[in-house]
């Protein structure tokens, strides 16, 4: 299995049947198709529907039909479209149950870094600052290093996306927990050591006796 | 309400003129309204909505024509002449978290001076906005929008202007419907009055100024 499908099965474990789920574009795209047997979660696009499904067979494509990349999708019995103010009502007003975004980087305290590098790459915030500020749970699908450098960093020099901490960051390496304002290694990925993980994170890693093995 | 031609409707609309358009990616976006703004070579405009699509779809055709000015949107990622032209300055760009930007245009069209939102607090976007705490918990004060024309695609309109959407097509459209000076409207389809029962109205006839009729 190759890093992102590592990441993104992780992560599908964390769904739970009944709950609301926005799911960002890269490796959070994949964590749908992962979704374990009997497991029914309602996915939202921010662009304006809950109940999206896959993408359609060819020259089924409905031009109004769409995901938040203005890619065609198609949408589940039972979906419902709704106006952009409604979309982040949902997202900020707490109703929404989860949220896997990707991540430049992510700093010892859990605070996110996703949405640009100054003097690079300016694509602007869209839906991520709303995202990450309002929903229950703040999942970070990313992978652990970019060109040899982590991204689990002691303090984020990427302008921030918010303050509040994400509660997990799956990596191909390890999965991370931020429940007490720090960095707590909670598993390892199959075949990848503790001492492996510390060696390739930049942060300080709070780890317990004992850590447990990433179950895919 | 006027039904009015394609030409006619978009001849209103002069240089310097600040446009709230709706879509998501181009979905949703007027395509036939914004043809018609580089056809008359419409300048100097602020354009006011989620993105700036990619090029040669919907509001990228009026970036690529240099027909924008100022851009106030959550994303324009997608869009690499939006981030040419802002770096070169010709396009002074605007970047609001999209959550933030639809609640700033919902207040200007419900008579309220902006909202507060968590959203933004403690990064970059609170630069120069003030903060307030309420019950020990802290909040921006975003300021309400409004542009002197909303241009909307809806799905159905009525004789009379009331308005359904389609799917993801509806996004920004049912906000901005409410919050300028003047409301331009392209339907898919016109259908007589009754066809569209009072339950399913999103936006109801009074507030559109122009309807396009269908050639």
């Amino acid at each position: 299995m190759n890093a992102q499908d590592i990441i993104a099965k992780r992560i599908a474990r964390e769904l739970k049947s009944g709950m609301l789920v926005n799911l960002g574009i890269g490796i959070p795209t994949l964590v749908a198709s992962y979704l374990p047997e009997g497991v029914q979660v309602f996915f939202q696009s921010e662009n304006g529907l809950i109940g999206s499904g896959p993408i359609p067979q060819e020259g089924m494509a409905q031009a109004r039909l769409t995901d938040a990349g203005g890619r065609p999708i198609t949408a589940l019995p039972g979906a419902s479209t709704f106006d952009s103010a409604m979309s982040f009502g949902l997202i900020r007003g707490g109703h929404l149950d989860m949220t896997v975004l990707g991540g430049l980087q992510v700093d010892q305290q859990g605070r996110l870094a996703n949405w640009m590098i100054p003097g690079k790459m300016v694509p602007g915030m869209g839906g991520a600052m709303d995202l990450v500020t309002g929903a229950k749970r703040v999942l970070v699908a990313m992978q652990h290093s970019a060109k040899g450098k982590s991204k689990v960093v002691r303090e984020c020099c990427l302008p921030l996306t918010s303050m509040r901490a994400v509660d997990l960051v799956v990596t191909e390496l390890a999965v991370i927990s931020f429940a007490e304002g720090c960095a707590r290694l909670a598993e390892t990925a199959p075949g990848v050591t503790v001492e492996q993980v510390i060696a390739n994170t930049e942060a300080t890693l709070v780890v317990p006796g004992h850590v447990p093995q990433m179950a895919l | 309400m006027q039904t009015v031609s394609l030409g006619h409707a978009v001849s209103v609309i002069p240089d310097g003129a600040s446009l709230m358009i709706g879509g998501f990616m181009g979905v949703g976006t007027p395509e036939c309204v914004v043809d018609e703004l580089v056809r008359q070579g419409k300048r100097e405009l602020t354009v006011i909505a989620n993105d700036t699509a990619k090029p040669g779809v919907g509001i990228g055709k009026l970036v690529s024509a240099k027909l924008v000015r100022k851009a106030i949107v959550s994303h324009i990622g997608l869009n690499p002449e939006t981030q040419q032209q802002m770096i070169s300055g010709a396009i002074e760009v605007e970047l609001v978290p999209q959550g933030t930007l639809v609640e700033r245009i919902r207040a200007g069209g419900c008579g309220l001076g902006g909202v507060l939102t968590p959203t933004g607090v403690g990064t970059v976007v609170e630069e120069g906005k003030r903060k307030i705490a309420i019950d020990g918990k802290e909040y921006l004060i975003e300021t309400a929008l409004r542009a002197d024309f909303a241009l909307l695609q809806a799905f159905l309109s009525d004789y009379l202007g009331n308005l359904t959407y389609a799917l993801t097509a509806c996004n920004f459209n049912p906000v901005i419907a409410m919050a300028a000076n003047s409301v331009i409207a392209d339907a898919e389809h016109i259908v007589p009055v009754g066809v569209i029962a009072p339950d399913h109205v999103a936006t109801p006839a009074p507030l559109v100024d122009y309807l396009i009729a269908h050639a």
